[in-house]
């Protein structure tokens, strides 16, 4: 497997990286919601995942380097293959047959640690030897999967968009270590609706992927150009990414046939029936159960206060999220009032120092619109950043509680079925018991037998439900504790992405106003 | 501290003659009183340390009476300081009100807290654009001879009842006209001399741009006090999740619930250190060169009439009547036109003078503010960074 130096994010640029060449490395593997936001003038994010053919040299193995294989593939699929071009760089999207622009490829996002929670490309994470050893752990769970290169397919209302799902695995179940294939959302959403109805995974805390969204497909569907059509494709391919990296670090999961099938096969037979099917029609599915549950007035036996405390908890605590999440949304609109507000400041700023017929004033004037030019920037990155990683985080985790909802009504289901059949038996034998009054012993013998192969079959349904109920009691138990502990590690991880980031930028803030200060000192 | 306010103009209040200041105001239902003390060596005054209560309409009344007086109108008088305005936190102090059922009580403590900063900034940028009006006027060397400026300061007994007179008598006549002032006017005189021809264009052209920054500055200004709200709500909300939290999550929201409740302080601090040092920084000049504008308009009135008098005078010799009526006539106009020209020169030469110097400080002093408050937000930054990698 890759020496865990691979790795190793390039340095996360700062003010003080003066090599072009390096920022533009580091920019590559930094989250691709931070260019979105990076204002179009910025040559860095241009050059983004542009041919970087030095990095693939001296990364052996750059794991998610395109094979030659997947390229014939890729083109079987009737999808471009290596349109390798950052989308948000080059707005035009070109069909490419080119299949050698594989050295153009770009690293899609930074390291990553399969069997966590930890969702989006990180290229700010430091390599701390604690970060190291924990890379190290993983690596025995290895299956990293990222999701990149959103390409609009087709035009007008039949258009959509297909993502590259790239796997680097050393697991002997699949096919090679590296490969990847090329998905659209109704893929996602189809896999999620197989997993969901499997037997064997009631009691499951299955995964969300994210929400259907008419208004941003049509968008999409009309241009990818636009600001909020870039901002919502970011958006949903990082949360289809943190989907199925949730996916496949779940030991029970990675071993699902269709699992294996959505990470390799080439053409996927397209999903249908996905109109109920999406997070939230999931979610309103598990709101109606939740409730019936709650006004069901059977009692259950005493291991259940677990239960019902869990399931308490996770009530209280998504209607908290559901508070933090409104406001840190308006955050995020406040931060980009700001934003705008700053870059219309700093014209107005400009145009004065023009109209200044002091010299030295005038320049400085102008230099306090610049300052205030790079503040603007660093508000945006920061919005990006209070979005990408902070509201993301918390709707990933409102959706995810949903899920636990939902596990927990499963375990209700099941024990509903076996006190049904608990009552279907006990009506059987009494049935069975009249016989045995009722008739005459010629007949008897026959009857006998008639009821008690119904009986029978009842006891070992009985017997069945039985087990299965205590089944997913353990299930469900096992599965709230894993899930909390990953909670806490992806919260963790999560919140210091976010407060590194906003740290950088403080940082950066500090570099800008020291650079102006003799500038206003020098004014006379 | 109020030492940091005072500083949108500067070299002021440094002559032992005559030293104003105003050390203390009340607040009474929005109406707020200022206490302006004054210390002087001049006889004129009756005492050399002294107090007396004012409202803002005083400051009105006698920055009124300065405009309307003639032998100033070479001077470029300091604006009048704007009406106290507590619209803005007490609208903010209602819609709290209403919203408190729907918040915690921590919550609502801590916006309530907010609230009363924001009050209290107010009230103070409003005692310190008072006080700087006072300190123009004490500072300039005709000004401050002003009979009215003295009774002013001295006046033991409510000016109110003097105001009311003195509106009577001059109908604030020359006010209005001022006020109505027609660019037109100023920029369609014909100018005989290049100094002013520069300064018409650039006032004109500066005034428009100063008033468009001010108002932008205002804008982010606020935009950054909102985000300090959201701050606050953050962090309360993250108190409630990790006080119910009983899963190894718990520490992880308590030190960002700790750390948004440092960050609203410092986001508040910049907000509000922004509006001083910038936005009031810009209002106050954009209003000091809209007095600039004035002086130009009243010399512009002065060229007006002279060159009137000069028709009149014309028309008298072609009628050979009133001759030396129109000529004494031209000789005023010609001389008010000259004392205006010469005071308005020294006048607009020193206001650039101290543009400049009190920009300058602005800017360092903002530029030092925003490194000091981001130097602590890296300091908190990486105290929760540190912390939470512990764990």
């Amino acid at each position: 497997m890759a020496a865990s130096s691979d790795r190793n994010p390039p340095p996360f640029p700062t003010a003080e990286e003066s090599e072009p060449g390096l920022c533009d490395m580091a920019d590559a593997d930094s989250d691709e919601g931070e260019d979105i936001f990076v204002s179009n003038s910025n040559p860095v994010s241009v050059s983004r995942g542009v041919s970087q053919p030095d990095r693939v040299s001296e990364e052996p193995s750059d794991l998610f380097s395109e094979e030659a294989a997947s390229s014939t593939a890729a083109k079987a699929n009737g999808v471009h293959s290596d349109d390798d071009n950052d989308l948000f760089a080059d707005t035009n999207v070109e069909l490419s047959t080119d299949k050698s622009s594989s050295s153009a490829r770009k690293e899609p996002s930074g390291p990553r640690h399969a069997s966590t929670f930890t969702p989006s490309p990180a290229a700010m994470q430091p390599t701390s030897l604690e970060q190291l050893e924990e890379e190290e752990a993983k690596d025995s769970f290895d299956v990293d999967v990222a999701v990149t290169n959103p390409e609009k397919i087709g035009d007008g209302m039949n258009a959509y968009v297909a993502y590259k799902v790239s796997t680097r695995t050393s697991l002997p179940m699949f096919r090679s270590k590296v490969f990847s294939v090329r998905r659209r959302f109704s893929d996602f959403l189809g896999l999620y609706e197989k997993l969901s109805v499997k037997q064997s995974l009631h009691g499951c805390i299955i995964p969300l992927p994210p929400e259907k969204s008419v208004v941003g497909m049509t968008k999409v569907k009309v241009g990818m150009d636009d600001p909020s059509s870039v901002e919502f494709v970011e958006r949903r391919r990082a949360a289809l990414e943190r989907y199925l990296q949730r996916v496949v670090s779940h030991p029970s999961l990675l071993q699902d046939p269709d699992v294996r099938e959505f990470l390799e096969r080439e053409d996927l037979p397209r999903a249908v029936n996905t109109q109920a099917l999406s997070g939230a029609g999931f979610l309103k599915m598990i709101n109606k159960a939740s409730d019936a549950v709650n006004k069901m007035t059977i009692k259950m036996n005493e291991s259940d206060t677990w239960f019902e405390d869990k399931f308490q908890e996770v009530e209280n605590e998504e209607q908290q999220l559901r508070k933090l999440h409104v406001v840190v949304d308006s955050l995020v609109i406040h931060r980009k009032e700001l934003c705008g507000n700053t870059a219309v400041f700093a014209k107005s700023l400009a145009m004065l120092g023009n109209s200044e017929d002091n010299t030295a004033l005038s320049r400085a004037l102008s230099q306090l619109a610049e300052v205030e030019d790079k503040m603007e920037q660093l508000h945006q990155e920061q919005a990006a950043s209070d979005f990408f990683i902070f509201a993301e985080l918390l709707g990933d985790y409102i959706r995810l509680l949903g899920a636990v909802r939902g596990c927990f009504d499963q375990r209700m289901r099941a024990w509903q079925r076996w006190q049904e059949a608990q009552s279907t038996l006990q009506k059987k034998r009494e049935a069975e018991a009249k016989l045995l009054w009722a008739n005459k012993p010629d007949k008897l013998q026959q009857a006998k037998e008639e009821i008690t192969e119904v009986t029978v079959a009842w006891e070992a349904r009985v017997t069945q439900y039985e087990r299965d109920f205590d089944r997913i009691g353990m299930t469900v138990r096992k599965e709230v504790l894993r899930f909390e502990k990953e909670k806490a590690k992806d919260f963790k991880s999560q919140i210091i992405k976010y407060l590194e980031a906003m740290l950088q930028s403080q940082q950066r803030l500090i570099k800008f106003w020291e650079a102006f200060l003799p500038e206003a000192k020098a004014i006379a | 501290s109020s030492k940091t306010l005072r500083s949108v103009s500067v070299d002021l209040n440094h002559d032992a003659s005559l030293l104003i200041d105003i050390p203390d105001a009340l607040c009474e239902r929005d109406k707020v009183k200022f206490t302006v003390h004054t210390k002087t060596t001049l006889s004129s005054f009756q005492k050399p340390d002294f107090s007396v209560p004012r409202q803002h309409e005083d400051f009105i009344w006698l920055h009124d009476t300065l405009v309307e007086t003639e032998d100033y109108a070479g001077l470029i008088i300091p604006p009048a300081p704007p009406k106290p305005d507590f619209d803005s936190p007490r609208d903010k102090m209602h819609k709290l009100g209403e919203g408190e059922a729907t918040m915690t009580k921590e919550e609502y403590t801590k916006m309530k807290q907010e609230l009363e900063a924001e009050y209290l900034a107010v009230f103070k940028k409003t005692v310190q654009v008072h006080e700087i009006f006072l300190q123009r006027l004490s500072s300039h060397p005709v000004l401050s001879k002003d009979r009215n400026f003295q009774i002013f300061l001295e006046y033991d007994q409510d000016l109110s009842v003097r105001r009311k007179n003195a509106k009577e008598m001059f109908g604030g006549f020359f006010k209005n006209m001022v006020k109505s002032a027609d660019e037109v006017l100023i920029s369609g005189v014909k100018e005989v001399d290049d100094f002013f021809e520069q300064e018409k264009t650039f006032l004109l052209d500066y005034y428009s741009k100063i008033k468009d920054s001010t108002a932008k500055a205002e804008k982010m200004t606020r935009a950054h006090k909102n985000i300090a709200d959201d701050y606050i709500h953050i962090s309360a909300t993250l108190n409630s999740l990790a006080a119910d939290d009983m899963t190894a999550n718990k520490k992880n929201l308590e030190k960002l619930s700790d750390l948004f409740e440092k960050f609203r302080k410092v986001e508040g601090r910049v907000a509000s250190d922004q509006d001083l040092k910038l936005t009031e920084l810009l209002r106050y000049y954009m209003r000091d060169i809209q007095a600039a504008k004035d002086l130009l308009y009243r010399r512009a009135r002065a060229l007006a009439d002279y060159e009137n008098s000069n028709k009149a005078l014309d028309k008298a010799r072609l009628k050979s009547k009133d001759i030396p009526q129109a000529e004494e006539h031209q000789r005023q106009c010609l001389q008010k036109f000259d004392k205006l020209s010469e005071s308005g020169k020294k006048e607009l030469t020193s206001f650039k003078g101290r543009r400049v110097v009190a920009f300058r400080k602005n800017f360092i002093e903002m530029a030092e503010l925003e490194i000091k408050h981001a130097k602590n937000s890296v300091a908190l930054l990486q105290g929760c960074i540190e912390l939470l990698k512990s764990n």
